[in-house]
């Protein structure tokens, strides 16, 4: 267990840096640089401002220091947002995403869970034909289609929420149900599927045999292998629902990371970029390895081998 | 007659004929052939060009002239809507392209080096899904520019990994299977075996991937163009019609119903496709 924790946590750390390497890459390779856009100014003036940030130092210094400051945790100044940390940006947009993301992971699994197992309980039925059409309709149904039609119905018709932005305290329900329908389509398909196949098993038919009731059966043997699937599933798509979802973020106006990492790339803005990228990829490879610890309990066949 | 029929059939001609069996599948199909058809024709026959603006129209409701409208510069939506899905289906089925070759070309030389190499080069596949590849699409489009090759290319190049992964699987089992060590051991070259006896083998898995792939990448290519990182006015994708629907949904909604509802229902007739290829093309996955 722990050498198992160990190599993925160093693995994971390789990701980070890797991510952190190829964001670093990638923003070189951008024609221009973070000055470049603004407004014509003295070269004197953008000299000092390349000095100040580190800008006038080969690549490979810049790098270096960049993998010191994460590693550190000293998180660098936003080259666009002057006089601002990158890590304070993030710890004000974070909890933003946040409040859209739980609500809408708690939506997603609540709906899509139990509609997920009543198809796979009574197969080829009403029902079952019912929540697969529903689920089929919920992939097909792009966030930036929802999401404004939710906010032309209730917002724009009914006046119960605002359209946009991120002003009363029920601003987080309009994103939130968007996200949560949109992942909850997947979570009944990966729980019909992972059900189905777990309800004709052997250990199954002994539970059965022993006389267990078809609620014992279903809570304490069935959705615990059943649920692999979703949380094989489940990991990166926490990740995603936790920074925002850009989308999303656009359509409701809503300042989240979301916003931040696409503005941050716009504007070139390396420090930003990079610093939303390792965060976003921090929680992924996090939600990764808690997924693995949770199905190496809930399975004793799969273990902490790997 | 007498005893039962033996009904000989060859695999494809079992796959078709199951697939016509499926109604929802022959629906998809059905209809992705007429889209096709009239995203390619409509344009042509349309009184109007996508970009013509024509100010006194603007933001009209549907009518007999228009009929979705027009939008806050006077251009029909009708043709918008045909034209921009020209340019989605083409980015959805070029960068799902990208994705098939990158996919099958790793998957193939995984499965067939074997041993260290295919170790390696699996591990690096498992390193690339932990990568925040939203965020990496969002750096490139924007270093690369914003231009249609780059897009497709960009999209399938993150795309392929599932791809790797199954035609790497399919070629470690055929490879330990009887009719590989016959034609070995009659002296086939690897050429040989590789296309006449690989290949062959894995194009049931890499269609029936290769299918659940296109709407995946539609979608990503119409979230790109959504946030303005995709393809450029005045030039037309459904996510840039979406969005500017979106915008202005308030006193026109019919910009964001139309391109929506055709964008919706493609993706939903890719799903019933590709879902019944998978079902015709590996009947033991039918459940």
């Amino acid at each position: 267990m722990l050498s198992f924790l160990a190599s993925r946590i160093l693995q994971g750390l390789a990701v980070i840096l890797v991510v952190i390497v190829i964001t670093f890459a990638l923003m070189k390779f951008a024609p221009g640089g973070p000055f470049q856009s603004e407004r014509a100014m003295p070269e004197y003036v953008r000299a000092n401002l390349d000095a100040q940030y580190g800008l006038d130092k080969p690549w490979y210094v810049q790098l270096a220091r960049h993998i010191k400051n994460f590693a550190t945790f000293d998180l660098p100044l936003s080259y666009r947002y002057k006089g601002r940390g990158v890590g304070e940006i993030i710890a004000e947009s974070f909890p933003v995403s946040l409040a859209i993301g739980v609500p809408a992971l708690l939506i997603a699994l609540g709906l899509g869970i139990p509609m997920g197992a009543l198809a796979a309980l009574k197969p080829n039925t009403f029902e079952d034909r019912a929540a697969t059409i529903v689920s089929t309709l919920g992939v097909c149904l792009p966030s930036m289609v929802l999401g404004p039609v939710l906010a032309l119905l209730f917002s724009l018709k009914l006046h119960w929420f605002n359209v946009a932005g991120w002003y009363d305290a029920d601003d987080w329900v309009l994103p939130s149900l968007t996200l949560g329908i949109i992942y909850s389509a997947y979570i009944a398909r990966l729980t019909r599927g992972g059900l189905r196949e777990t309800l004709v098993q052997d250990f199954i038919r002994t539970a059965r045999a022993k006389g267990a009731s078809e609620a014992t059966v279903v809570f304490r043997h069935a959705l615990k292998l059943a649920c692999l699937p979703v949380l094989n599933f489940l990991g990166p798509a926490a990740a995603g629902l936790l920074t925002g979802s850009f989308v999303i973020e656009t359509v409701f106006q809503i300042p989240g990371l979301g916003q931040h990492f696409i503005s941050a790339a716009m504007h070139q803005d390396y420090t930003l970029a990079m610093g939303t990228a390792a965060f976003y990829s921090a929680l992924i490879v996090g939600f990764n390895i808690l997924v693995d610890v949770i199905q190496a309990m809930l399975n004793p066949r799969i273990g902490f081998n790997s | 007659m007498s005893g039962p029929q033996i009904i000989s059939e060859s695999p494809w001609r079992g796959a078709l004929r199951r697939l016509l069996g499926n109604a929802l599948a022959t629906a998809g199909a059905l209809f992705l052939i007429l889209l096709c058809l009239i995203c390619w024709l409509g344009p042509k026959l349309s009184p109007y060009s996508q970009s013509e603006q024509n100010l006194e129209l603007r933001a009209t409701a549907p009518s007999a002239a228009h009929w979705m409208g027009t939008d806050a510069l006077g251009r029909d939506i009708a043709t918008r809507v045909l034209h921009g899905g020209r340019v989605s289906l083409l980015v959805g089925l070029l960068a799902t392209g990208v994705a098939v070759i990158i996919g099958v070309a790793y998957g193939m030389v995984s499965g067939l080096a074997g041993g260290r190499t295919d170790a390696a080069l699996m591990r690096i596949v498992d390193i690339l899904y932990a990568f925040p590849f939203m965020t990496f699409v969002i750096i490139l489009t924007v270093v690369f520019g914003r231009d249609f090759k780059l897009l497709f290319a960009t999209i399938g190049a993150v795309e392929w990994l599932t791809m790797a992964r199954v035609v790497r699987g399919q070629v470690l089992s055929l490879k330990r299977q009887e009719f590989i060590t016959a034609a070995r051991s009659y002296g086939a070259r690897w050429w040989h075996i590789l296309f006449r006896h690989l290949l062959p083998n894995v194009i049931g898995p890499v269609i029936i991937y290769a299918s659940l792939t296109v709407p995946g990448v539609m979608l990503l290519e119409a979230t790109l163009s959504f946030l303005g990182l995709g393809i450029q006015p005045p030039d037309a994708s459904w996510g840039v019609l979406i969005r500017d629907g979106a915008e202005q949904m308030e006193n026109a909604p019919w910009l964001l119903i139309f391109p929506g509802a055709f964008f919706s229902v493609t993706l939903l007739a890719l799903n019933f496709l590709g879902d019944g290829l998978r079902d015709a093309l590996d009947p033991k996955s039918l459940r």
